[in-house]
């Protein structure tokens, strides 16, 4: 089996923070990281591997510096990474960008063809979670989407037993291979990487490809230009004001509550313990 | 493409095993007011099996036309069916707008079109309105982790689409007095041609029933200290008759299990009382709670920004608070209360 694992470098967006004045991202806020919901997708890719056997590749789009996101893959077990860099990718929106990521994963396939695809459900950055399923419209491979478990992959029938989160329950979903899968947190948890992981990945040189190393591009559909969404403008949520403040001692603090609950009780369900 | 040919504004109508999602009719009701700004009609699209009789629910929510498809191929959904049918009606009938639910199923659907339609696509709006003058949509939703929102255009293509977080918009009060236009597509959709099959679904009765559902909530943040005092919040959610909830912070402590969280990853939660107990208040989790009636705050800190979203706000000490707010209720003759609150 070749699986690729498309994986994106993100801030912390859990600790990031926001420069007040200029409200833009202060990015020396939060390290970059890997996005977690693409160490999940690697992680199961992995999983997938020990069963069938075969190839993990991963491929990223961005800036130099996300080669560091490859070598934390090859520390969960991916076995090569691929980085498409190039200013003519920048500022791409979801679309630009699974346009750019499908013509990577065309020159992946034409050296290894490509079984499965995994995402992570969402960018932590980007938060929209379209980029998976349009990289498997352009590469004409059924998207599964919010994936917690993949339960059995049979290579004879080229088939993928899967079960899905959709908007009321679990799917158990049967798909034919090649597809692609975007995967919950939920569908493994992250192995300690063992030591031959760790120098393997120091070690590691990703390959690095520009616009020039992909076939077929149409550069009008690549960055800012292909991209149909743009920001309009940003600004902070409106605050609410807050209301009001309950004052005095615990005891008349509570007794101002109560007063307020009551008027509502028809919403409280009361359990006397008399 | 000429902007022009594109007109109205479509809301696509998720259904599962028959019965509209919620979050269908909140944007019927969001859609109503940009059709009105935009003076062109609203349309819903109804895509499924056995599910012509729906198409009154989605006129009386605001729609003047409904879209239909019914096909056994269709009876659950998959991307493939839908975006084909989806596709064969956005391109004969050109709309300018078009909204899905921020669902599972409507994220998957909506990415999977707005590909093969070569236009843009925001995600989980939480605010929008038109721009009248340029017919354009401005989709706003935080961004960065909730700290800042961005209003997101999509200037040269169409259709404008969108997908909406669910609890948001405001469904219309159902008008039986609406009339509207019914047009039935056919499409040609064969099961042996679809890559994926749904073999088995399992509803989660559980699952969210809890606090999607729940009119009153005791939601507890880090604040509380320990698991040992967390404890407490059952004890008063269970006076009461209310839900439990955390923050994120209180699921990754492992004080409670992950579907009881409520916050930008977890539930999103419109209960008439909602108690803030030991909660900061960040943003992360005020997104998923600042929609319900009344929202009661207890913390020690004066500055928590809980504070700003609360109703009635408490700086004081939760482990002193609840325990006599516990036994006030119980006091509590219970023939002044002890109405059961679910309908």
């Amino acid at each position: 089996m070749h699986i690729v694992v498309c994986v994106k470098q993100v801030p912390d967006t859990k600790i990031i923070k926001i420069n007040p004045k200029t409200n833009t991202l202060d990015r020396r806020s939060a390290p970059a990281i890997l996005n977690p919901y693409d160490a999940h997708a690697v992680q199961e890719a992995v999983k997938i591997r020990e069963k069938t056997g075969g190839t993990i590749s991963v491929l990223s789009m961005g800036p130099p510096q996300a080669t560091a996101v490859i070598k934390k893959s090859i520390e969960i077990g991916a076995d090569r990474g691929y980085l498409i860099s190039d200013r003519a990718f920048a500022g791409a929106d979801t679309l630009a960008t699974s346009y750019a990521l499908s013509k990577a994963l065309e020159r992946i396939g034409k050296d290894l063809p490509v079984d499965m695809v995994i995402c992570g459900k969402h960018a932590i950055d980007g938060d929209t979670g379209q980029v998976g399923p349009g990289i498997a419209r352009r590469m004409d491979i059924p998207p599964v989407t919010n994936v917690i478990e993949v339960t059995e992959v049979n290579e004879q029938e080229k088939t993928v037993l899967i079960k899905r989160k959709s908007t009321n329950g679990n799917e158990l979903i049967q798909a034919e291979l090649p597809c692609l899968l975007t995967v919950e947190k939920e569908i493994n948890s992250i192995d300690y990487s063992p030591l031959p992981n760790m120098i393997k990945a120091v070690r590691y040189e990703p390959v690095i490809w520009t616009v020039a190393d992909l076939e077929n591009v149409e550069r009008t559909q690549l960055g800012l230009k292909g991209s149909p969404t743009i920001v309009g403008k940003m600004f902070t949520p409106p605050k609410p004001e807050g209301g009001k403040r309950l004052e005095g001692s615990s005891d008349e603090q509570v007794k101002q509550l109560m007063g307020i609950l009551m008027e509502k009780k028809e919403v409280l369900s009361l359990q006397s313990s008399k | 493409m000429k902007l022009e040919e594109y007109q109205g504004v479509w809301v696509f109508i998720e259904q599962i095993d028959r019965v509209i999602e919620g979050v269908s009719l909140e944007l019927l009701g969001a859609g109503r007011k940009l059709a009105d700004k935009l003076n062109v009609p609203l349309a819903g699209v109804l895509l499924g099996e056995g599910i012509k009789h729906l198409a009154s629910e989605v006129i009386t929510g605001g729609a003047d036309e409904v879209y239909i498809i019914d096909h056994p191929v269709l009876k659950d959904y998959r991307t493939e069916s839908y975006m084909k049918c989806i596709m064969l009606l956005a391109e004969k009938y050109k709309p300018e707008i078009f909204l899905y639910g921020a669902t599972p199923n409507g994220k998957d659907l909506a990415s999977a079109v707005a590909t093969d339609l070569n236009t843009g696509l925001t995600a989980d709006t939480t605010m929008l309105d038109v721009d009248v003058d340029n017919r354009l949509l401005e989709a706003s939703r935080p961004a960065f982790g909730g700290n800042i929102m961005a209003t997101i255009l999509c200037k040269k293509h169409r259709p404008q689409m969108a997908t909406v977080r669910p609890k948001v918009m405001k469904a219309l009060e159902p008008d039986t007095t609406r009339s509207g236009k019914i047009i039935v597509e056919t499409i040609s959709l064969a099961e042996e041609d679809m890559r994926t099959k749904v073999l088995q679904i399992v509803k989660d009765v559980t699952k969210n029933a809890n606090l999607a559902e729940a009119h009153v909530i005791v939601c507890g943040g880090k604040g509380m200290g320990d698991l040992q005092n967390f404890g407490l919040l059952y004890e008063l959610a269970e006076t009461i008759g209310a839900s439990v909830g955390g923050t994120r912070d209180v699921v990754e402590a492992g004080w409670l299990p992950h579907h009881l969280q409520i916050g930008q990853t977890g539930e999103t939660v419109t209960p008439k009382i909602y108690f803030a107990v030991a909660v900061s208040g960040a943003i992360q989790h005020v997104v998923g709670m600042k929609n319900s009636e009344i929202i009661i705050a207890i913390n020690k800190d004066p500055n928590a920004p809980i504070f700003d979203v609360a109703t009635y706000g408490i700086v004081g000490d939760a482990m002193e608070i609840i325990p006599k707010l516990i036994e006030e209720f119980k006091q509590v003759p219970i023939n002044q209360g002890g109405e059961i609150s679910y309908a």
